[in-house]
């Protein structure tokens, strides 16, 4: 008695090759796009008030900081444009490393190189925003908020 | 992956250039970023601290490089905003050619706006 080939079940769902790859890059392609149009309403804002209102660049100081940030609008505003700005970067970043980097070594060290600056300065940007006191006790009142003296 | 090609995808023109555009204004914007907040976290340092990095943030070097970030901000976000319309919008990948042009026409407007009063307020002290 000679035993018979498996043959595969006709009615099975055709698939090419068995995916061991996650949908990460798919989300990342989304995530760039969604991202992008959320930041150009959030920096455009950004910049407009920081360098066009008022005396632009020039009346950028420790008080104007610190009158911005004792408004929830402006720290939410800010905190949000940090991490997705971040992130966006990032991983505009590691396509560029994926793309011209060609040794694995290198590619390695790179992405080690650039996630570390994305875990410091997120987390550093973020605690600055949450721990941030506009009216410090120690410091001179002309260089501090109005909102301080009054 | 081969080194060297032997027939590149890209060609050259309005695709090719305004890709090669999009990646260097991109890495430029992510090192401003690492800095900006590097920065700005001074504010929890001192009044002092914060001041007198600011400072350096006002001078006409400085104000200049501020001119070419908003430049290369301005490009990136609209130059995105085509990249969306080229892979979301049916006819986008026929007009992408037309659509360079109508982004390098609104950046020439954005920077119309900005920069006399950014250059007022560097170089004219108020």
């Amino acid at each position: 008695m000679t035993t018979s080939p498996a043959i595969a079940n006709p009615r099975d769902t055709y698939k090419r090759q068995k995916s061991t790859r996650s949908n990460f890059e798919l989300y990342g392609w989304v995530f760039m796009r969604a991202s992008g149009v959320i930041l150009l309403v959030l920096i455009f804002g950004h910049l407009f008030v920081n360098l066009m209102v008022g005396e632009g660049v020039n009346a950028i100081d420790f008080a104007f900081v610190g009158g911005k940030w004792t408004s929830p609008f402006w720290q939410t505003w800010d905190l949000v444009m940090l991490w997705l700005a971040m992130i966006h970067g990032t991983n505009g970043v590691r396509t560029i490393i994926n793309d011209y980097a060609e040794r694995d070594l290198t590619r390695l060290w790179l992405k080690i190189a650039l996630y570390t600056a994305f875990v410091v300065v997120t987390v550093l940007g973020t605690l600055v925003i949450f721990t941030f006191s506009p009216c410090p006790v120690d410091a001179p009142a002309e260089l501090l908020p109005s909102v301080c003296t009054a | 992956m081969p080194s060297a090609p032997a027939g590149t995808l890209y060609r050259g023109r309005e695709g090719m250039w305004s890709w090669v555009a999009h990646r260097v204004t991109g890495v430029l914007i992510f090192f401003f970023l690492l800095v900006h907040v590097l920065d700005t976290a001074l504010v929890r340092v001192s009044p002092e601290a914060y001041n007198a990095v600011i400072a350096t943030y006002q001078t006409p070097v400085m104000g200049l490089g501020e001119a070419g970030l908003v430049a290369a901000i301005v490009f990136h976000a609209f130059n995105g905003i085509r990249i969306i319309l080229v892979d979301f919008w049916a006819k986008g990948p026929r007009y992408q050619r037309v659509m360079l042009w109508v982004v390098l026409g609104l950046f020439v407007v954005t920077m119309a706006g900005f920069l006399p009063r950014h250059l007022m307020h560097v170089f004219g002290g108020n």
